[in-house]
Formats: structure tokens, sequence, C-alpha cells
């Protein structure tokens, strides 16, 4: 069971989720401290660390878009977020992909902050509406990243196969 | 059923007959570009060869670009270090497409690119930048990826897992009235088709109109195609593209031209028609928002600026000057003026642009990012209004969730300087 801890609108762009003004820190550890810096109480609880993993952000129409700042990624990654979007802006989805955040395309999906989500591999739950949501699932080639556990590993078992 | 431009790109970059939308592809890369970025991508990179035994060398230092420009020179110790660690790994892969600080070939990678003929027609073409579709005005397939999948791309020499992206083809005719840019073409495109319009999918640009448009207002159209969501924007490549290249940036020999099939299958076809245009404004907070002019006219402003991958070329600094030439900037309202790379510093020096804007009032920048992602100079106080002609208009975008953004062309920012209010340059300028 999963806890929806923040609720967005449609277009949250990169700019919201990692300001601009952090892009000089890269380092996946460090990223987390800035996740949503401008929305200042929610960024306080996780730098408090306040959110169990697998706590979800539910966001409306192409959440991610804007800059190809991988920061907007690895900042949602470290305290093992859910995102669950109606849709995603591609480069944002590739880089969650990609790094192994977990995102979840769910066209449908009414939810509030504070409700209770089951998630399974096909539909999202909404434990107090009792609703449920279907799941876009993801292109076969994106699900092969994801299956190597993110694309730098899937990248080093292709070079051993190109150099051996 | 014939192909699209990029599906014709993407079927030579595989080696495959032909390839059609939704197909996964693993295409060769002609050009992979970073900026300061590449700091993280060195990280990734490095990761990559982490108990391989195989030494971390990328495949082809020939086809990759490095370029400083979003804090430059440096804003502190944390970005001169990264730059540092960019600078090193350079040098020690032999990366020569390496752009540092510097006054004679410095400037903003969407600018560098073209201007030093890295990019040609046909070609795959990624970068660590969401602007990268800027280089679909050469009629190349290119489009921003992140840092991992750089990295990726630094070992394998090719991105995996592409999916070949379906086509909108927008149709442009009519002459634009005066005063009226290629700019408020795309903002008046993408108010239309919406932020998220075209996500996912590619913007093949034709029609009279855009055989008219020079290769700088191109790069201002495909760098904003992904304001509508799109994978890239792209204009195929004809005597213009060629001209640019031969004369301004310095490619020799015969330079080969893809076209898209005539019976090439398009998701949509959008017509515009440029006569009935006004000069458009994208209005806070999403680059969407966009009005015709004379709904935001006398809207106040605090401080106006000319320049980025968008509007930071010569024939954007030279209709600033020619609207500013011997008039004031208002008082109440400060203006920046930062061109986009060095080499157009200094042909605007030698025009006597920048004495005419720096005599009006205006602060001319060094080339590089500077105020369009205000981290480094030109940051709004809480309340301010900035009118520019950057590409975004996002909450916080130039430096200050508290302030305002409004998007236009260089023509509307020079005239809006005058009055210190949204002005239009048909009126008055
Ligand atoms: S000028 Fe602005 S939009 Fe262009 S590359 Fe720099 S930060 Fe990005």
């Amino acid at each position: 069971m999963s806890k929806v801890v923040l609720k967005l609108a449609d277009d949250v762009s990169t700019d919201i989720i990692y300001p601009g003004r952090f892009m000089a820190t890269v380092l996946p550890t460090e990223t987390p401290q800035y996740a949503f810096a401008d929305l200042v109480d929610f960024n306080t609880r996780v730098k408090k660390k306040e959110f169990q993993p697998q706590s979800v952000i539910v966001a409306g129409r192409n959440f991610g878009c804007g800059s190809s700042r991988e920061q907007a990624a690895s900042c949602l990654k470290g305290p093992e977020f859910i995102v669950i979007a109606r849709d995603f802006a591609r480069i944002f989805l590739q880089n969650s992909i990609n790094l192994g955040l977990n995102t979840i395309i769910c066209p449908d999906i009414e939810a509030s902050e504070g409700d209770e989500l089951k998630i399974t591999a096909t539909q999202v739950v909404n434990l107090r509406t009792e609703n449920s949501f279907k799941i876009v699932p993801l292109p076969q080639a994106r699900q092969a990243i994801i299956d190597a556990g993110g694309l730098i590993p899937y990248t080093r078992q292709r070079l051993m196969q190109t150099k051996r | 059923m014939g192909m699209t431009l990029v599906e014709k790109i993407l079927s030579r970059a595989t080696g495959q007959a032909a390839v059609k939308a939704g197909d996964v592809v693993e295409p060769r890369v002609d050009l992979a570009m970073s900026h300061e970025n590449a700091a993280l991508v060195i990280n990734q990179f490095q990761e990559i060869y982490q108990g391989t035994g195989l030494d971390a060398r990328v495949w082809n230092p020939d086809k990759i670009a490095l370029i400083f420009d979003h804090r430059v020179p440096a804003e502190g110790a944390k970005t001169a270090t990264n730059q540092k660690k960019v600078r090193e790994f350079a040098t020690m892969q032999g990366i020569n497409k390496f752009h540092d600080i510097r006054g004679d070939e410095g400037g903003i990678c969407h600018q560098i690119l073209p201007e030093n003929g890295y990019v040609l027609p046909g070609q795959v073409v990624v970068g660590t930048d969401s602007h990268t579709t800027s280089h679909g005005a050469l009629g190349a397939f290119a489009f921003g990826i992140g840092a991992t999948e750089m990295a990726s791309v630094w070992a394998l020499g090719r991105v995996l897992n592409v999916e070949v992206p379906g086509t909108i083809k927008v149709e442009v005719h009519g002459d634009f009235q005066p005063y009226v840019l290629p700019k408020d073409l795309i903002l008046y495109l993408i108010g239309q088709i919406s932020a998220q319009g075209a996500n996912f999918k590619v913007i093949e640009f034709h029609g009279p109109t855009i055989r008219r448009i020079s290769t700088s207002g191109r790069l201002t159209i495909c760098n904003m195609a992904v304001e509508a969501g799109a994978t890239a924007g792209i204009v195929p490549a004809d005597t213009e593209s060629i001209r640019y290249l031969h004369e301004e940036a310095g490619v020799k020999g015969a330079i080969e031209a893809l076209h898209p099939d005539v019976d090439a299958n398009y998701d949509r076809v959008i017509e515009v028609d440029a006569s009935v245009l006004a000069p458009q404004v994208a209005c806070p907070h999403t680059v969407d928002n966009v009005k015709p002019i004379q709904e935001v006219v006398g809207k106040d402003i605090n401080q106006i600026v000319i320049g980025s991958c968008t509007n930071g070329r010569l024939d954007d600094i030279q209709i600033a000057a020619q609207i500013l030439e011997g008039k004031k900037v208002a008082r109440n309202v400060r203006m920046l003026v930062f061109p986009a790379s060095a080499r157009i510093y200094r042909q605007a020096l030698k025009e006597g642009y920048l004495m005419t804007l720096m005599e009006a009032g205006a602060v001319v920048m060094n080339s590089g990012c500077g105020p369009c992602l205000g981290v480094h100079q030109g940051a709004l106080a809480d309340g301010d209004v900035a009118l520019a002609t950057t590409n975004r208009n996002f909450k916080g975008r130039m430096g200050n969730p508290s302030a305002e953004v409004y998007l236009c062309s260089p023509a509307v920012a020079a005239a809006s300087a005058l009055t210190g209010k949204i002005t239009d340059p048909r009126k008055g300028a």
C-alpha cells in the first residue's frame, strides 16, 4: 500500500521539480535535498526524510516537461518515490527509466493527498474511493532497460557483448 | 508508403531499408553534444566501465562536442570545479570539438554547433539539452537526452531503444507583416497545439514561408519545437541550408540534402497563414499561454532580455539596434543583451549594433546562457516582470518563482524597452 503525499496539476516542469539554480549539484546522493525546492513545505519534509519509501506523487498530464536535467529524476529516485501521472514528457520519462525511478502512466488517475493506493502490474486502486485505474504498460524496449536494472548495467552488458 | 524525413534519416542510421513510426531502433550517432552537464555524464560513463576490465574510452572523440555555456564564466567554485573536470576529460579523450570560455570561439552550444559546421543534413544528433531540437534547422534529426543516456552513447556510439516518432507536418504560406518574425510563428503554433500537442512526435516544417526564412530563423523555430513537447523539429535542407553551411559555417565539399517522400505518412497536417499573424507573446507561466500582442500591450515590464539560443543571433541583435537607434531605454526598465556566441558578439561589435544598444542604455553581457535560466546573471526580484526573447517562462525560470516571464520576438522586446511596457513594434517603433 502506498500513500499519496503530493498531488500536482498538468504541465509540471523540471524547473518546478528541480530548479535550475541547483543544477551545479549533480550527484544522485545530493540532489534529493532540492526536490521541489520551491514547494517549501514538501521540500522540508523530503529533507527531514519524513516520507516512507514508495510514497506516491500523483500528477496530471505532461509531467516533467522542459529541460533534460537528469537531476529531476534522480532527486525523486533517492527517496524512492513512485510517480503516477496521466502522462509524462519524453526526456523525463526516459531519464526515469534509465535511473530506475518508478514511473507509472495512468491516464485516468484520480487521487488526493492522503489517499492510500494499491498498485498492481495493471492497475492502480484508490482505496478511499474504491475506484480503479488502468496502467498503460511501457513499451517493450523500455522494459528491457528496467529489467536490466537501469541503463548503466544495460549498456555494460551491451559493451561486454560487443568487445567479446 | 513513403518515409517522413526522420524515418529516412533513421533508416540510414540503422542500415535498414525502411523504418516506420513505432519501430524500435538503435541508430548510429553522428554528433553527441553536452555542456557543463558533461560532468554528470563523465560520472555515469565511468560507472558503465566499472568492473568490466575495459578502458573507459569514448567510442569516437571526433563525434563528441563539449561546450561551456550555462554558467560562464563560472559563478561559483562548484561550477568551476565541474568545468575543470570536463576540460581535463576532453584533453584526456582527445575531444577536439571542445569550446571553453573564450572570446574567439565560445558561446551557447546550440549556436556553436551550426556556426562551426558540426551538424549536417541527414545526421543523427543527440545532446544533453532539451533545445537540441534546434539543429533540425539544418535537416538533421536532433533530440535531447539525459546524462545517463549520453554516457551510453559515449560508450556505444548508438542510442539504444529509440522509438521512431510519428511526424506532424506544418505547412506555412504567406508573407510576414513587417516586424513579425519567425519567433512569432513558432509561438503561435505552440499556442495552437499546446505544450503537449507534439509529445513524442517530430514536427516537419514545409511551405514557401519556411523556404524564405534564413537558417537563423529556422534555428529559432526548431529550438522551440520542444516547447510543444516535440522530440524534434526539422526543416528539410535546401539551397539556404547549403549556402549557410558553405558560406557561414565553413563546410567544404558537396552536401547531400535528404527529403521526405511525397507519399510519406503524417499523423497530422497543420496549415498556417503567416500573413495574418500579429506579433505573439507567451504569458506566464506556460509557453503555450500565447496571445496576440494586442491583448497584452501596456503591461509594465521591469527587465527586458534579448539573447539566448532562441534569439541571440546577429539578425536578432540587428533588429533590436535598429529599433533603439538614437533612442533611450525607459528609466523604469533594465535591458540585458547577450549574444548567442562570441562570433556573433564580434560581428555585432563590428557592425556597431552593440554601441547603439549600449548608448540606448542596454547592458551587453558575455555570450552564454546567462539570464535565460536565471542561475547566474540577471535574476528577477519578487514581483518583477520580465519580457524575454528566450524560450521558457516556467515559474522560477529566471531565478525567482515569485516573478513573471513573458516571451516574445526581439522586435517586441526592443519596442517595449523604449516604453517600459509591452509594446507593438508595428506602431511607433
Ligand atoms: S540559452 Fe537558455 S535555453 Fe538556450 S541552452 Fe542556454 S539555458 Fe538552455
